[in-house]
């Protein structure tokens, strides 16, 4: 990074350029440029302190959890078990219980909608969503629909890409059982009113569930506060480990949903006549769970917690405001979703170029951006577009960064011709 | 010539912003969807056949320059060639990108060897061709390039 990096980024309480130190990846060049990540929408990289503690797992104490009496099966139980703890309290759940370990936010979706949702959901029961879901928030609803004879129903958006309360508010009946909404959207950025949407669905009874993948890397989170029935969210989107994630669930809820599936750790005994299925969160967690993974989620919130999501939220509002001011002069580019609140993520388009030769392009001068439809299909459908290209910025990220995208935009259009 | 440069000719650049054989075909024998989930771009291929002649082709759809152009150019490339003809450009041409052999003479398709040190934007240049194979196969099911 240059002189003036430094100079700039000391406008916000965070030490960047100290912080960047943490994460080996940002070191790497790509096609000769230094790595320019602006894809932390995808997924975030991964700071070495995480990199250490799944290493540190298998190099030391790799054994199977919750099954032998040996000491290292014994250090695995107790790491896993803290684990739950800490994902616990960085949401703020009443207990450790109330978190299933899953492998993402997709995984603790299907689970509510294949648990909780098709046991509950009758013919003509009706599901609200968004138009502006991510599909891991559209299909596991979907197959519930079909499975039930249920009613998939879509909060339509504005054309800066924020809900339209009041058609929320209409759509709401006796019939709502399950509103299912992203706190954050991946593909405009948008930061959902959720407290308001779940006491809205509360007064018709409805169960909310609550997709925070985006949100749990940028927004502090109180599901006791929220008063929201399900929370959703992924490690490796919040400088955790690919393949791990969390499901938040009332108690009440867990207690009474049957398993998801069946197997070993979910069980209390078995035998050909009954089973007797284990206590909660463990009847939902069938099979050798990732141990690794759920340690080094831990070990990323710690991290997270360490920096303290306040500051990390303020200067990655610094980066968005500075970022879309500089985009705003680039008069060949149009910025997609202008919510009023806003996430650091911005989706823009070429007139004329398409976002995958945008990507291409960007990247040659290593820069990493999102070109595609951002598993957000029916968002792109509703600006009539196929494809956005999307820079989404974590706290890692510096002004002389977005510098570089926005250099990086000109040559695309010196290229194509914009 | 930087990778970049090879991939964005001016020939290339030329047909993926004035595409030809751009629009519906009517009427015609064969059509076909194409679709790269990875994108979200589409593409709808229309020809017709005298015997096993490609007479008339035409498409319509959106997408990224290497797509376009890499349509556009096929469409001019197989006009008056016969399927089994066809079919040895198809291959050859998937031999070009994939692997970097040239084993016969592809003329303007040529100019797309450069997606070759592009991997993630194969799929770009060959939807055009999966749509082709779709359309001969009167497959019902949409061609993607998964």
């Amino acid at each position: 990074m240059t002189q003036t990096t430094t100079a700039i980024n000391t406008f916000a309480s965070l030490d960047v350029n100290s912080l960047r130190q943490d994460f080996p990846v940002l070191k790497r060049q790509v096609h000769g440029q230094p790595l320019v990540y602006l894809d932390n929408a995808a997924t975030t990289q991964k700071p070495k302190i995480v990199i250490d503690t799944v290493d540190d797992f298998y190099t030391r104490y790799n054994a199977n959890v919750h099954r032998g009496v040996h000491t290292l099966s014994q250090e695995a139980t107790i790491a896993y078990e803290n684990a739950r703890e800490t994902i616990a309290k960085f949401i703020n759940a009443a207990s450790a219980q109330e978190i299933v370990f899953t492998r993402g936010t997709t995984e603790s979706i299907n689970l509510v909608a294949q648990s909780y949702g098709r046991k509950q959901l009758k013919p003509g029961d009706e599901i609200i969503i968004s138009h502006m879901e991510h599909h891991s928030n559209i299909v596991p609803w979907q197959l519930l629909c079909e499975q039930t004879g249920a009613i998939l129903k879509v909060i339509p958006i504005n054309a800066v890409g924020e809900l339209l309360l009041e058609d929320y508010a209409k759509l709401l009946s006796q019939k709502t059982k399950i509103v299912a909404i992203g706190h954050i959207s991946n593909a405009l950025g948008s930061i959902n009113p959720i407290k308001q949407i779940i006491q809205m669905a509360h007064d018709y009874h409805a169960k909310v569930l609550i997709d925070g993948a985006q949100a749990a890397p940028h927004t502090a989170i109180d599901v006791q506060a929220l008063d929201c029935d399900f929370y959703a969210f992924s490690g490796h989107k919040a400088y955790g480990p690919t393949g791990i994630g969390a499901l938040y669930a009332k108690a009440d809820l867990l207690n009474a949903m049957p398993p998801y599936q069946g197997g070993g750790e979910m069980i209390k005994m078995v035998s050909f006549n009954k089973t007797i299925y284990n206590d909660i969160p463990h009847k939902f967690e069938a099979g050798t769970p990732n141990i690794a993974g759920a340690i080094g989620f831990a070990k990323a919130v710690e991290y997270i917690q360490d920096i303290g999501l306040t500051a990390m939220a303020a200067y990655e509002k610094e980066l968005l405001e500075y970022a879309t001011a500089r985009m705003k002069q680039i008069a060949k580019i149009r910025l997609i979703g202008e919510a009023q609140h806003k996430a650091s993520i911005i989706s823009f388009l070429f007139e004329d170029v398409h976002a995958h030769d945008v990507a291409t392009i960007l990247d040659h001068q290593g820069i990493a951006v999102r070109a595609g439809h951002h598993c957000a299909m029916p968002v792109m459908e509703f600006y009539n577009i196929t494809a956005s290209a999307r820079a989404s910025f974590a706290f890692y990220n510096t002004t002389d960064e977005i510098d570089q995208l926005i250099h990086g935009i000109h040559k695309v259009i010196e290229v194509l011709g914009g | 010539m930087n990778d970049l440069q090879n991939l964005y000719q001016e020939l290339i650049i030329d047909h993926g912003k004035n595409p030809r054989n751009f629009g519906e075909l009517n009427p015609h024998d064969r059509q076909a969807e194409g679709f790269n989930p990875l994108c979200g771009d589409k593409l709808t291929l229309y020809l017709t056949l005298t015997d096993d002649i490609i007479t008339e082709v035409k498409f319509k759809g959106a997408g990224c320059a290497i797509s376009t152009a890499s349509a556009s150019l096929m469409t001019d490339a197989i006009k008056g060639k016969s399927i089994t003809e066809v079919q040895q450009l198809f291959s050859s041409f998937h031999d070009m990108i994939t692997q970097g052999q040239q084993t016969m003479d592809l003329g303007k398709l040529a100019v797309l060897s450069g997606v070759r040190e592009f991997p993630m934007r194969v799929k770009c240049a060959t939807l055009a061709w999966h749509t082709l194979q779709s359309a001969l196969h009167n497959a019902a099911e949409i061609a993607t390039t998964e």
